[in-house]
């Protein structure tokens, strides 16, 4: 059996997968927010590698998600930005790397982030989702204006 | 406001420009001047839906469409509507759009103008959307200064409720667009929210905050006085001690400018000493008004 060393220095710390998307160069600690952005949960049928904290030469540690059989779109890419600006998506075809992209921070986002103001009408029973516009100062909610500057991960719904 | 083919709304004070915000002010000038067609709106329905008491907006907004020839329709009380058996706000403007050329809407909840206007086909006016936005207030708080003073680069002094008081709220933000300086006034805890100081801040607007009303009122043009909730305070007595160090009376003015003027968008409660009314810095019985010129213009910005 090899040590954990020598498969880390393989790039095989998480198994190789057939089909589905690696998300690659996630911000160190990072990783469960990723999954949690994507909206992956326990009752989800995704089979899931997670691995965190994995040394690397650029960012002095990042963390790694690979999704089987499950090819991300771009919308859903685009939310990864949000907690990891630095992440790289390979989708992976039988064995190779079929594409490789970066990811944008979205303009807007819709139905990701519930407003924190209990006030806002977006938390209310109304037939809308919520609407955050991306600015340099944080989400700004596009009905109450608050602005989310910090922790936004507890805001993902 | 962006023209053109689509329904233009007004929500809030922060989708106009400096520009578009003195258009209104001149219109609104133009009207108190009686220069206007008081059939201009003859045929039209205002739907006047408030979710939350209103005295002063209401009547206003009501008398501005009847001064152009229009009529209003309303829900009368919330609890009489079909809000109170459960519909969403959504439906409730799908259904009233239908019936009218216009709405008006004041709700206790922040956003629900915006949302109004996603789903109205016809244009929709903000008369207040809980601790948000009350952009017709702003704009007539504006107008008030203005009959007495260019608003360009004047201290304006904000007293009171700086953290509920939504229409301390915008008229920050809109004196931001005038290069006002502002000072700020407040009880601990009822400060101006930290995210909008630091937003005016970022827009070059300068503030000062003070902890004594009598050391402000030398140096400022203009008083904002809002009014402290009672509710606000854990007992009576507390409530009692904050209020009368805000209150202003005729010998806290004997310092003041000349010209500066009192404003406050009513109702008062404490605040504001009744001997005060007298004085000719008293301006809130005309800012009040001025409620009417304003709506006027708003309403033929809108409807025609």
């Amino acid at each position: 059996m090899k040590t954990s060393e020598a498969a880390e220095n393989e790039g095989l710390l998480v198994r190789r997968i057939k089909n589905g998307t690696v998300i690659d160069h996630i911000d160190g600690g990072e990783a469960l927010n990723v999954v949690k952005i994507l909206g992956i949960t326990g009752a989800t049928q995704e089979a899931l590698s997670i691995a965190t904290n994995v040394p690397s030469r650029n960012m002095g540690r990042k963390d790694i998600v690979k999704l089987t059989n499950r090819e991300l779109s771009k919308e859903e890419v685009n939310r990864i930005a949000l907690i990891s600006p630095h992440a790289t998506i390979n989708i992976i075809r039988n064995f190779k790397v079929w594409e490789k992209k970066g990811v944008e921070i979205p303009q807007v986002i819709e139905g990701i982030v519930r407003c924190p103001n209990p006030g806002c009408i977006s938390n209310t029973n109304e037939p809308i989702t919520s609407k955050f516009e991306v600015t340099p100062k944080g989400l700004h909610c596009k009905y109450c204006d608050w602005v989310i500057t910090k922790d936004l991960t507890s805001h993902i719904i | 406001m962006k023209g053109g083919v689509r329904t233009q709304h007004i929500i809030s004070i922060g989708d106009f420009n400096r520009d578009e915000i003195d258009r209104l002010l001149d219109h609104a000038g133009q009207i108190d001047k009686k220069q206007f067609d008081p059939d201009a709106l003859v045929g039209k329905i205002l739907a006047v839906l408030f979710f939350e008491p209103s005295t002063r907006t209401r009547m206003s907004f009501e008398s501005a469409m009847a001064r152009l020839g229009g009529t209003s329709l309303s829900v009368g009380s919330v609890d009489a509507c079909s809000m109170a058996k459960g519909e969403t706000l959504a439906d409730t403007i799908r259904v009233v759009s239908g019936y009218a050329d216009a709405i008006v809407i004041r709700h206790p909840k922040e956003g629900a103008a915006r949302l109004a206007a996603e789903f109205s086909t016809v244009p929709v006016i903000n008369a207040g959307d809980g601790a948000g936005q009350h952009p017709s207030q702003t704009l007539l708080d504006l107008y008030t200064i203005r009959q007495s003073m260019p608003i360009d680069g004047i201290d304006v002094a904000l007293v009171g409720d700086l953290r509920y008081g939504r229409t301390a709220h915008s008229l920050a933000s809109a004196l931001s667009l005038y290069n006002a300086r502002l000072h700020t006034i407040s009880p601990t805890g009822l400060e101006l929210p930290a995210t909008l100081a630091a937003e005016l801040r970022d827009n070059g607007t300068e503030i000062v905050e003070h902890d004594d009303i009598s050391e402000v009122i030398p140096n400022v043009d203009v008083l904002y006085v809002t009014r402290i909730q009672r509710e606000r305070f854990p007992d009576s007595a507390s409530y009692f001690n904050v209020s009368s160090s805000y209150r202003i009376t005729p010998e806290l003015l004997e310092n003041a400018r000349k010209h500066l003027i009192i404003l406050h968008p009513l109702p008062r409660v404490d605040e504001i000493d009744p001997r005060v009314d007298e004085s000719p810095h008293a301006k809130y019985f005309e800012q009040s008004q001025n409620g009417v010129p304003m709506r006027m213009a708003m309403l033929l910005q809108v409807m025609q």
